[in-house]
Protein backbone atom coordinates (compact mmCIF):
# COMPACT_ATOMS: atom_id res chain seq x y z
CA UNK A 1 0.00 0.00 0.00
CA UNK A 2 1.17 3.54 -0.57
CA UNK A 3 0.55 5.95 1.55
CA UNK A 4 1.17 9.39 0.10
CA UNK A 5 2.59 12.02 3.21
CA UNK A 6 3.04 15.60 3.66
CA UNK A 7 4.77 17.54 6.14
CA UNK A 8 8.57 18.58 6.63
CA UNK A 9 8.47 21.66 4.89
CA UNK A 10 9.77 24.06 7.27
CA UNK A 11 12.23 21.64 8.36
CA UNK A 12 13.54 21.41 4.31
CA UNK A 13 13.25 24.91 4.30
CA UNK A 14 15.45 25.85 7.59
CA UNK A 15 17.85 22.99 6.66
CA UNK A 16 18.20 24.35 2.90
CA UNK A 17 19.22 28.04 4.95
CA UNK A 18 21.90 26.61 7.04
CA UNK A 19 23.79 24.98 4.07
CA UNK A 20 24.09 28.21 2.72
CA UNK A 21 25.24 29.36 5.98
CA UNK A 22 27.71 27.01 5.79
CA UNK A 23 28.33 26.89 2.60
CA UNK A 24 29.54 30.29 3.38
CA UNK A 25 31.85 29.59 6.08
CA UNK A 26 33.34 31.77 8.86
CA UNK A 27 32.18 35.78 7.74
CA UNK A 28 35.83 36.76 8.72
CA UNK A 29 37.17 34.56 6.29
CA UNK A 30 36.67 36.52 2.49
CA UNK A 31 34.14 34.94 0.58
CA UNK A 32 35.18 32.79 -2.25
CA UNK A 33 34.37 34.33 -6.17
CA UNK A 34 33.39 32.23 -9.21
CA UNK A 35 36.38 33.39 -11.27
CA UNK A 36 38.71 32.69 -8.08
CA UNK A 37 37.80 29.22 -8.42
CA UNK A 38 38.06 29.12 -12.41
CA UNK A 39 41.33 30.89 -12.54
CA UNK A 40 42.61 28.66 -9.28
CA UNK A 41 41.03 25.44 -8.89
CA UNK A 42 41.41 24.62 -12.66
CA UNK A 43 41.48 21.18 -12.41
CA UNK A 44 38.47 21.16 -10.57
CA UNK A 45 36.99 23.07 -13.43
CA UNK A 46 38.24 20.42 -15.65
CA UNK A 47 36.63 17.45 -13.84
CA UNK A 48 32.93 19.12 -13.93
CA UNK A 49 32.97 20.36 -17.26
CA UNK A 50 34.45 16.77 -18.27
CA UNK A 51 31.81 14.89 -16.27
CA UNK A 52 29.09 17.17 -16.87
CA UNK A 53 29.54 16.53 -20.38
CA UNK A 54 29.47 20.44 -20.91
CA UNK A 55 32.34 22.96 -21.82
CA UNK A 56 31.82 26.16 -19.43
CA UNK A 57 34.00 26.88 -17.05
CA UNK A 58 32.32 29.71 -15.71
CA UNK A 59 29.52 27.09 -15.12
CA UNK A 60 31.73 24.47 -13.87
CA UNK A 61 33.19 26.96 -11.28
CA UNK A 62 29.64 28.05 -10.10
CA UNK A 63 28.84 24.81 -9.54
CA UNK A 64 31.82 23.91 -7.34
CA UNK A 65 30.78 26.90 -5.09
CA UNK A 66 27.50 26.01 -4.79
CA UNK A 67 28.41 22.42 -4.34
CA UNK A 68 30.67 23.26 -1.70
CA UNK A 69 33.36 21.37 -3.42
CA UNK A 70 31.47 18.05 -3.60
CA UNK A 71 32.61 16.97 -7.40
CA UNK A 72 29.88 14.84 -7.69
CA UNK A 73 27.45 17.42 -6.85
CA UNK A 74 28.50 19.91 -9.20
CA UNK A 75 28.59 17.57 -12.46
CA UNK A 76 25.23 17.10 -11.01
CA UNK A 77 24.37 20.25 -11.03
CA UNK A 78 26.27 21.15 -14.79
CA UNK A 79 23.83 18.00 -16.05
CA UNK A 80 20.71 19.48 -14.93
CA UNK A 81 21.34 22.72 -16.27
CA UNK A 82 22.95 21.21 -19.56
CA UNK A 83 19.46 19.78 -20.11
CA UNK A 84 17.51 23.23 -20.74
CA UNK A 85 20.09 24.51 -23.45
CA UNK A 86 18.51 24.17 -26.34
CA UNK A 87 21.00 22.32 -28.85
CA UNK A 88 22.15 24.45 -32.36
CA UNK A 89 23.68 21.27 -33.62
CA UNK A 90 27.01 19.32 -33.56
CA UNK A 91 30.71 20.70 -34.56
CA UNK A 92 33.01 19.20 -36.99
CA UNK A 93 34.79 16.36 -35.74
CA UNK A 94 38.04 18.43 -33.98
CA UNK A 95 41.90 18.29 -34.98
CA UNK A 96 43.59 17.71 -32.21
CA UNK A 97 47.03 17.11 -35.16
CA UNK A 98 46.48 21.05 -35.06
CA UNK A 99 46.29 21.73 -31.44
CA UNK A 100 48.43 24.01 -29.74
CA UNK A 101 50.09 21.90 -27.45
CA UNK A 102 50.92 23.19 -23.67
CA UNK A 103 52.47 19.83 -23.27
CA UNK A 104 53.11 16.52 -25.37
CA UNK A 105 55.03 13.77 -24.00
CA UNK A 106 55.56 10.25 -25.37
CA UNK A 107 56.83 7.21 -23.46
CA UNK A 108 57.70 5.55 -26.34
CA UNK A 109 59.65 8.06 -28.45
CA UNK A 110 62.67 10.33 -27.48
CA UNK A 111 63.35 12.48 -30.44
CA UNK A 112 59.87 12.52 -31.60
CA UNK A 113 59.36 15.32 -34.29
CA UNK A 114 57.90 18.28 -31.87
CA UNK A 115 59.93 17.13 -28.82
CA UNK A 116 58.95 16.61 -25.58
CA UNK A 117 57.08 19.67 -23.74
CA UNK A 118 56.64 18.84 -20.46
CA UNK A 119 53.98 21.80 -19.74
CA UNK A 120 52.10 22.95 -16.27
CA UNK A 121 52.85 19.57 -15.20
CA UNK A 122 53.15 17.60 -11.30
CA UNK A 123 55.15 15.41 -12.56
CA UNK A 124 58.50 15.44 -11.28
CA UNK A 125 57.36 17.48 -8.16
CA UNK A 126 58.21 15.75 -4.66
CA UNK A 127 54.63 16.10 -3.39
CA UNK A 128 55.98 17.74 -0.52
CA UNK A 129 53.36 20.65 0.90
CA UNK A 130 54.48 23.86 0.00
CA UNK A 131 53.92 25.84 2.93
CA UNK A 132 54.74 28.88 0.62
CA UNK A 133 51.22 28.81 -0.70
CA UNK A 134 49.96 29.02 2.70
CA UNK A 135 50.84 32.87 2.27
CA UNK A 136 50.46 35.44 -0.39
CA UNK A 137 53.03 36.01 -2.44
CA UNK A 138 54.09 36.47 -5.98
CA UNK A 139 54.76 34.21 -8.47
CA UNK A 140 57.67 34.55 -10.89
CA UNK A 141 57.31 34.18 -14.38
CA UNK A 142 57.32 30.93 -16.62
CA UNK A 143 60.58 30.79 -18.42
CA UNK A 144 60.16 31.10 -22.01
CA UNK A 145 61.61 29.42 -25.46
CA UNK A 146 61.08 29.42 -28.96
CA UNK A 147 58.26 27.71 -30.29
CA UNK A 148 58.53 25.93 -33.29
CA UNK A 149 55.77 26.91 -35.86
CA UNK A 150 54.46 23.87 -37.76
CA UNK A 151 51.77 21.90 -35.50
CA UNK A 152 53.25 19.18 -33.64
CA UNK A 153 52.14 15.75 -35.41
CA UNK A 154 50.95 12.28 -33.82
CA UNK A 155 53.32 10.11 -32.48
CA UNK A 156 50.97 7.28 -34.22
CA UNK A 157 51.66 8.67 -37.55
CA UNK A 158 54.80 7.28 -37.37
CA UNK A 159 54.32 4.17 -36.70
CA UNK A 160 51.54 4.02 -38.79
CA UNK A 161 54.22 4.95 -41.77
CA UNK A 162 55.76 1.85 -41.30
CA UNK A 163 52.13 -0.12 -40.98
CA UNK A 164 53.19 -1.38 -37.31
CA UNK A 165 50.05 0.16 -36.21
CA UNK A 166 46.44 -0.55 -36.89
CA UNK A 167 45.14 1.58 -38.83
CA UNK A 168 42.24 3.80 -37.37
CA UNK A 169 39.83 3.29 -40.78
CA UNK A 170 38.44 6.67 -41.73
CA UNK A 171 34.79 7.66 -41.29
CA UNK A 172 32.28 9.88 -41.29
CA UNK A 173 29.65 8.05 -39.57
CA UNK A 174 26.64 9.88 -37.46
CA UNK A 175 27.87 8.45 -34.06
CA UNK A 176 25.24 8.02 -31.40
CA UNK A 177 24.75 9.88 -29.05
CA UNK A 178 23.93 8.81 -25.40
CA UNK A 179 22.18 12.24 -24.32
CA UNK A 180 19.38 11.42 -27.16
CA UNK A 181 18.96 7.70 -26.96
CA UNK A 182 19.36 5.04 -24.37
CA UNK A 183 22.38 2.98 -24.36
CA UNK A 184 21.67 -0.34 -26.26
CA UNK A 185 24.31 -3.09 -25.78
CA UNK A 186 25.62 -4.32 -27.82
CA UNK A 187 27.13 -0.91 -27.96
CA UNK A 188 30.08 0.64 -30.53
CA UNK A 189 33.18 2.34 -30.01
CA UNK A 190 31.95 5.34 -30.35
CA UNK A 191 28.94 5.47 -27.84
CA UNK A 192 31.95 3.42 -25.11
CA UNK A 193 34.02 6.59 -25.78
CA UNK A 194 31.27 9.21 -25.29
CA UNK A 195 30.26 7.18 -22.16
CA UNK A 196 33.85 6.74 -21.10
CA UNK A 197 35.03 10.62 -21.22
CA UNK A 198 31.83 11.53 -19.56
CA UNK A 199 32.48 8.63 -16.50
CA UNK A 200 33.36 8.95 -13.16
CA UNK A 201 36.80 9.46 -13.21
CA UNK A 202 37.64 7.33 -10.01
CA UNK A 203 35.67 4.46 -11.62
CA UNK A 204 37.23 4.92 -15.40
CA UNK A 205 40.55 4.77 -13.37
CA UNK A 206 40.32 1.57 -11.43
CA UNK A 207 38.94 -0.03 -14.23
CA UNK A 208 42.21 0.80 -16.54
CA UNK A 209 44.18 0.10 -12.87
CA UNK A 210 42.89 -3.37 -12.92
CA UNK A 211 43.79 -4.34 -16.82
CA UNK A 212 47.52 -3.12 -15.77
CA UNK A 213 47.15 -5.22 -12.40
CA UNK A 214 46.49 -8.17 -15.28
CA UNK A 215 42.67 -8.61 -15.52
CA UNK A 216 42.44 -8.51 -19.41
CA UNK A 217 45.79 -8.49 -20.70
CA UNK A 218 46.81 -5.24 -22.06
CA UNK A 219 49.53 -3.59 -21.06
CA UNK A 220 49.71 -0.39 -22.70
CA UNK A 221 52.72 2.00 -23.80
CA UNK A 222 51.62 6.09 -23.71
CA UNK A 223 52.41 7.00 -27.42
CA UNK A 224 51.32 10.26 -26.47
CA UNK A 225 49.89 12.59 -24.27
CA UNK A 226 48.81 16.22 -25.57
CA UNK A 227 47.47 18.91 -23.89
CA UNK A 228 46.21 22.17 -25.48
CA UNK A 229 43.48 24.52 -27.21
CA UNK A 230 41.67 23.37 -30.72
CA UNK A 231 39.18 25.27 -32.75
CA UNK A 232 35.77 24.06 -32.56
CA UNK A 233 34.22 24.05 -36.11
CA UNK A 234 30.67 24.15 -36.52
CA UNK A 235 28.93 24.07 -40.02
CA UNK A 236 26.37 27.21 -40.22
CA UNK A 237 23.15 26.71 -42.17
CA UNK A 238 22.14 30.41 -42.50
CA UNK A 239 25.74 31.02 -43.89
CA UNK A 240 26.20 27.41 -45.37
CA UNK A 241 29.71 27.40 -44.75
CA UNK A 242 31.11 26.45 -40.87
CA UNK A 243 33.39 28.65 -38.78
CA UNK A 244 35.01 28.61 -35.53
CA UNK A 245 32.50 29.05 -32.70
CA UNK A 246 34.97 28.53 -30.00
CA UNK A 247 37.90 26.94 -28.65
CA UNK A 248 38.56 24.53 -26.00
CA UNK A 249 41.09 22.39 -24.21
CA UNK A 250 41.35 19.12 -24.50
CA UNK A 251 43.70 16.36 -23.57
CA UNK A 252 44.38 13.34 -25.77
CA UNK A 253 46.01 10.06 -24.90
CA UNK A 254 47.18 7.29 -27.44
CA UNK A 255 48.09 3.95 -26.35
CA UNK A 256 50.37 1.65 -28.16
CA UNK A 257 49.43 -1.90 -26.85
CA UNK A 258 50.94 -4.98 -28.46
CA UNK A 259 48.95 -7.35 -30.60
CA UNK A 260 50.38 -10.97 -31.53
CA UNK A 261 47.84 -11.12 -34.52
CA UNK A 262 44.83 -13.17 -35.75
CA UNK A 263 43.37 -15.08 -38.44
CA UNK A 264 43.35 -11.54 -40.08
CA UNK A 265 45.82 -9.50 -39.00
CA UNK A 266 49.36 -9.44 -38.69
CA UNK A 267 51.19 -9.16 -35.53
CA UNK A 268 51.16 -5.30 -35.02
CA UNK A 269 50.49 -2.86 -32.46
CA UNK A 270 46.84 -1.63 -31.71
CA UNK A 271 45.32 1.85 -30.19
CA UNK A 272 43.64 2.57 -27.05
CA UNK A 273 42.11 6.38 -27.06
CA UNK A 274 41.24 8.75 -24.47
CA UNK A 275 40.11 12.22 -25.29
CA UNK A 276 38.29 14.64 -22.14
CA UNK A 277 37.84 17.93 -21.55
CA UNK A 278 40.51 19.82 -19.93
CA UNK A 279 43.50 19.27 -18.73
CA UNK A 280 42.57 16.12 -17.39
CA UNK A 281 45.20 13.88 -18.35
CA UNK A 282 44.76 11.12 -15.40
CA UNK A 283 41.34 10.88 -16.95
CA UNK A 284 42.66 10.46 -20.60
CA UNK A 285 45.06 7.94 -19.80
CA UNK A 286 42.30 6.01 -18.03
CA UNK A 287 40.13 6.24 -20.89
CA UNK A 288 42.32 5.32 -23.46
CA UNK A 289 43.15 2.06 -21.36
CA UNK A 290 39.53 1.01 -21.08
CA UNK A 291 38.98 1.76 -24.43
CA UNK A 292 41.55 -0.61 -25.51
CA UNK A 293 40.62 -3.59 -23.17
CA UNK A 294 36.83 -2.70 -24.52
CA UNK A 295 37.74 -3.62 -28.24
CA UNK A 296 38.69 -7.45 -27.49
CA UNK A 297 35.57 -8.44 -29.58
CA UNK A 298 36.41 -6.53 -32.58
CA UNK A 299 40.37 -7.70 -32.40
CA UNK A 300 39.21 -11.59 -31.98
CA UNK A 301 41.29 -11.25 -28.18
CA UNK A 302 40.75 -13.98 -25.61
CA UNK A 303 37.75 -13.21 -23.10
CA UNK A 304 39.70 -13.55 -19.77
CA UNK A 305 36.13 -12.36 -17.85
CA UNK A 306 37.77 -9.63 -17.07
CA UNK A 307 35.50 -6.32 -15.50
CA UNK A 308 36.89 -3.87 -17.84
CA UNK A 309 36.27 -6.08 -20.75
CA UNK A 310 32.63 -6.15 -19.65
CA UNK A 311 31.22 -3.55 -22.09
CA UNK A 312 28.15 -3.81 -19.99
CA UNK A 313 29.55 -3.49 -16.77
CA UNK A 314 31.82 -0.41 -17.63
CA UNK A 315 28.96 1.50 -19.10
CA UNK A 316 25.91 0.62 -16.95
CA UNK A 317 28.58 1.80 -13.84
CA UNK A 318 30.81 4.60 -15.18
CA UNK A 319 28.20 7.14 -14.60
CA UNK A 320 28.61 8.74 -11.03
CA UNK A 321 25.35 10.56 -11.76
CA UNK A 322 23.15 7.72 -12.52
CA UNK A 323 25.20 5.71 -9.20
CA UNK A 324 24.87 8.31 -6.69
CA UNK A 325 20.92 9.25 -7.73
CA UNK A 326 20.45 5.54 -7.54
CA UNK A 327 23.09 5.30 -4.20
CA UNK A 328 21.61 8.33 -2.37
CA UNK A 329 17.68 7.79 -2.84
CA UNK A 330 18.07 5.19 -0.61
CA UNK A 331 18.61 7.32 2.39
CA UNK A 332 15.12 9.43 1.41
CA UNK A 333 12.19 8.09 3.40
CA UNK A 334 11.58 4.39 3.00
CA UNK A 335 9.19 4.33 5.84
CA UNK A 336 6.06 2.24 4.20
CA UNK A 337 8.62 0.04 2.61
CA UNK A 338 10.29 -1.08 5.80
CA UNK A 339 6.97 -1.61 7.51
CA UNK A 340 6.20 -3.96 5.32
CA UNK A 341 9.67 -5.69 5.34
CA UNK A 342 9.38 -5.66 9.73
CA UNK A 343 6.37 -7.07 9.53
CA UNK A 344 7.64 -10.01 7.62
CA UNK A 345 10.84 -10.88 9.71
CA UNK A 346 8.43 -10.67 12.65
CA UNK A 347 5.78 -13.28 10.91
CA UNK A 348 9.63 -15.32 9.77
CA UNK A 349 10.56 -15.09 13.29
CA UNK A 350 6.66 -16.69 14.52
CA UNK A 351 7.05 -19.26 12.13
CA UNK A 352 10.91 -20.21 12.85
CA UNK A 353 10.63 -20.21 16.52
CA UNK A 354 7.42 -21.94 16.78
CA UNK A 355 8.76 -24.73 14.44
CA UNK A 356 11.93 -24.28 16.66
CA UNK A 357 10.02 -24.75 20.09
CA UNK A 358 6.26 -25.74 19.74
CA UNK A 359 5.52 -24.58 23.48
CA UNK A 360 7.54 -20.89 24.12
CA UNK A 361 6.52 -19.19 20.33
CA UNK A 362 3.70 -17.41 22.78
CA UNK A 363 6.02 -15.25 24.85
CA UNK A 364 7.74 -14.12 22.14
CA UNK A 365 4.84 -12.94 20.21
CA UNK A 366 4.12 -10.60 23.30
CA UNK A 367 8.07 -9.19 23.51
CA UNK A 368 8.10 -7.87 20.18
CA UNK A 369 4.90 -6.32 19.83
CA UNK A 370 5.69 -3.88 22.80
CA UNK A 371 9.08 -2.82 20.39
CA UNK A 372 8.31 0.65 18.68
CA UNK A 373 7.00 0.52 15.37
CA UNK A 374 8.74 2.24 12.50
CA UNK A 375 7.03 5.62 12.25
CA UNK A 376 5.35 7.51 9.33
CA UNK B 1 49.93 44.56 -38.23
CA UNK B 2 47.90 43.60 -41.21
CA UNK B 3 44.60 40.95 -41.05
CA UNK B 4 43.52 39.30 -44.11
CA UNK B 5 40.25 37.92 -43.34
CA UNK B 6 37.16 36.55 -44.84
CA UNK B 7 33.65 36.28 -43.31
CA UNK B 8 34.52 32.85 -41.65
CA UNK B 9 37.46 34.66 -40.45
CA UNK B 10 36.74 37.55 -38.73
CA UNK B 11 33.00 35.29 -37.18
CA UNK B 12 35.63 32.76 -36.02
CA UNK B 13 38.21 35.59 -34.54
CA UNK B 14 34.64 37.18 -32.74
CA UNK B 15 33.29 34.03 -31.65
CA UNK B 16 36.75 33.08 -29.87
CA UNK B 17 37.73 36.87 -28.48
CA UNK B 18 36.98 37.76 -24.75
CA UNK B 19 34.41 39.72 -24.07
CA UNK B 20 36.75 41.75 -21.67
CA UNK B 21 38.45 42.80 -25.06
CA UNK B 22 35.58 42.99 -27.41
CA UNK B 23 33.51 45.16 -25.46
CA UNK B 24 36.24 48.26 -24.80
CA UNK B 25 37.08 47.92 -28.76
CA UNK B 26 33.20 48.04 -29.63
CA UNK B 27 32.53 50.43 -27.48
CA UNK B 28 35.42 52.53 -28.53
CA UNK B 29 34.19 52.43 -32.37
CA UNK B 30 31.03 54.52 -31.00
CA UNK B 31 28.66 53.41 -33.66
CA UNK B 32 25.12 52.40 -32.94
CA UNK B 33 23.07 51.33 -35.70
CA UNK B 34 19.76 51.00 -35.94
CA UNK B 35 18.91 47.49 -36.53
CA UNK B 36 15.60 44.83 -35.92
CA UNK B 37 16.44 41.33 -34.43
CA UNK B 38 16.02 38.52 -36.78
CA UNK B 39 16.22 35.80 -34.15
CA UNK B 40 16.85 37.42 -30.74
CA UNK B 41 20.34 36.23 -28.57
CA UNK B 42 19.78 33.02 -27.25
CA UNK B 43 22.10 30.55 -25.15
CA UNK B 44 22.64 27.22 -26.59
CA UNK B 45 24.99 24.06 -26.82
CA UNK B 46 26.71 21.94 -29.73
CA UNK B 47 27.88 18.67 -29.45
CA UNK B 48 31.64 18.80 -30.04
CA UNK B 49 32.84 15.70 -31.69
CA UNK B 50 36.11 13.60 -31.54
CA UNK B 51 37.88 11.30 -33.62
CA UNK B 52 38.66 8.01 -32.42
CA UNK B 53 42.32 7.47 -32.39
CA UNK B 54 42.36 11.28 -33.74
CA UNK B 55 42.23 10.73 -37.18
CA UNK B 56 39.25 7.61 -37.32
CA UNK B 57 35.58 7.82 -36.66
CA UNK B 58 33.79 10.44 -35.41
CA UNK B 59 32.05 10.04 -31.82
CA UNK B 60 30.77 12.76 -29.30
CA UNK B 61 32.85 13.88 -26.79
CA UNK B 62 30.77 16.95 -25.24
CA UNK B 63 28.34 19.96 -25.14
CA UNK B 64 29.54 23.61 -25.14
CA UNK B 65 28.01 26.84 -25.10
CA UNK B 66 27.70 28.98 -27.50
CA UNK B 67 25.03 32.20 -28.42
CA UNK B 68 24.01 33.14 -31.36
CA UNK B 69 21.38 35.76 -32.77
CA UNK B 70 20.66 37.16 -36.01
CA UNK B 71 20.28 41.36 -36.82
CA UNK B 72 19.08 43.52 -39.88
CA UNK B 73 20.50 46.64 -40.44
CA UNK B 74 18.05 49.25 -41.85
CA UNK B 75 20.25 48.86 -44.55
CA UNK B 76 19.00 45.82 -44.92
CA UNK B 77 22.70 43.90 -44.33
CA UNK B 78 22.10 41.07 -42.19
CA UNK B 79 24.84 40.46 -38.98
CA UNK B 80 25.03 36.82 -37.67
CA UNK B 81 26.41 36.20 -34.22
CA UNK B 82 27.79 32.79 -32.58
CA UNK B 83 30.09 33.38 -30.17
CA UNK B 84 31.59 31.04 -27.28
CA UNK B 85 29.75 30.80 -23.87
CA UNK B 86 26.59 32.32 -22.59
CA UNK B 87 26.74 36.36 -23.15
CA UNK B 88 24.07 37.62 -24.88
CA UNK B 89 25.67 40.91 -25.29
CA UNK B 90 28.59 39.60 -27.13
CA UNK B 91 26.96 38.11 -29.63
CA UNK B 92 24.93 41.11 -29.93
CA UNK B 93 28.17 43.02 -30.53
CA UNK B 94 29.40 40.03 -32.84
CA UNK B 95 26.39 40.05 -35.35
CA UNK B 96 26.94 43.74 -35.39
CA UNK B 97 30.43 43.88 -36.48
CA UNK B 98 29.59 41.11 -39.07
CA UNK B 99 27.12 43.57 -40.43
CA UNK B 100 29.34 46.39 -40.59
CA UNK B 101 32.17 44.70 -42.08
CA UNK B 102 30.00 43.95 -45.52
CA UNK B 103 29.38 47.64 -45.93
CA UNK B 104 30.89 50.96 -46.24
CA UNK B 105 32.41 50.69 -42.89
CA UNK B 106 34.05 48.01 -43.06
CA UNK B 107 37.60 49.27 -43.13
CA UNK B 108 37.22 51.32 -40.12
CA UNK B 109 35.39 47.90 -38.22
CA UNK B 110 38.24 45.87 -39.02
CA UNK B 111 41.34 48.58 -38.69
CA UNK B 112 39.52 49.31 -34.87
CA UNK B 113 37.78 46.19 -34.14
CA UNK B 114 39.19 42.87 -35.80
CA UNK B 115 42.95 43.77 -35.86
CA UNK B 116 43.43 44.42 -32.48
CA UNK B 117 41.43 40.92 -31.58
CA UNK B 118 43.79 39.04 -33.75
CA UNK B 119 47.01 40.81 -32.75
CA UNK B 120 45.60 39.98 -29.12
CA UNK B 121 45.05 36.21 -29.98
CA UNK B 122 47.82 35.84 -31.42
CA UNK B 123 49.82 37.94 -28.50
CA UNK B 124 47.79 35.03 -26.60
CA UNK B 125 48.82 32.24 -28.34
CA UNK B 126 52.35 32.90 -28.96
CA UNK B 127 52.86 33.58 -25.11
CA UNK B 128 51.47 30.00 -24.16
CA UNK B 129 53.71 28.16 -26.92
CA UNK B 130 56.59 30.40 -25.60
CA UNK B 131 56.51 29.32 -21.94
CA UNK B 132 55.44 25.72 -23.57
CA UNK B 133 58.93 25.93 -25.68
CA UNK B 134 60.78 26.83 -22.43
CA UNK B 135 59.43 23.04 -20.80
CA UNK B 136 61.20 21.02 -23.94
CA UNK B 137 63.80 18.40 -22.65
CA UNK B 138 66.62 18.84 -24.47
CA UNK B 139 67.95 15.04 -24.21
CA UNK B 140 71.67 14.33 -23.43
CA UNK B 141 73.71 10.93 -23.62
CA UNK B 142 76.56 10.66 -20.72
CA UNK B 143 79.83 9.43 -21.74
CA UNK B 144 80.12 5.70 -21.48
CA UNK B 145 83.13 3.84 -19.84
CA UNK B 146 83.26 2.03 -22.92
CA UNK B 147 84.09 4.78 -25.87
CA UNK B 148 87.15 5.50 -23.86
Amino acid sequence: MYVAVKGGERAIDNAHAWLAEERRGDLDVAELSVAQIREQLRLAVNRVMGEGSLYDPDLAALAIKQARGDMIEAIFLIRAYRTTLPRFGHSEPVDTGAMACDRRVSATFKDAPGGQILGPTFDYTHRLLDFKLAAEGDVPEAAVGTPRAEPTPHITEFLNQEGLIQAEPESEATPGDLTREPLELPSNRPLRLQALTRGDEGFVLSMAYSTQRGYARNHAFVGELRIGKVAVEMDIPELGFAIEVGEIELTECETVNQFQGSKTEPPQFTRGYGLVFGQSERKAISMALVDRALRWKELGEDDMSAPAQDEEFVLYHSDNIQATGFLEHIKLPHYVDFQSELELIRKLRREAEAAAQPGDAKSRDDASATSPEAAE
Amino acid sequence: MTVELDRRGWMSLLAKAPMAELAPLWRALNMSPEFQWLRAPEVGATMVRGRMGGTGAPFNLGEMTITRCSLQLDDGVVGHGYVQGRDKEKARMAALVDALMQGEMADRVCRDVLVPLAGAFRDAKAERAAKAAATKVDFFTMVRGEDK
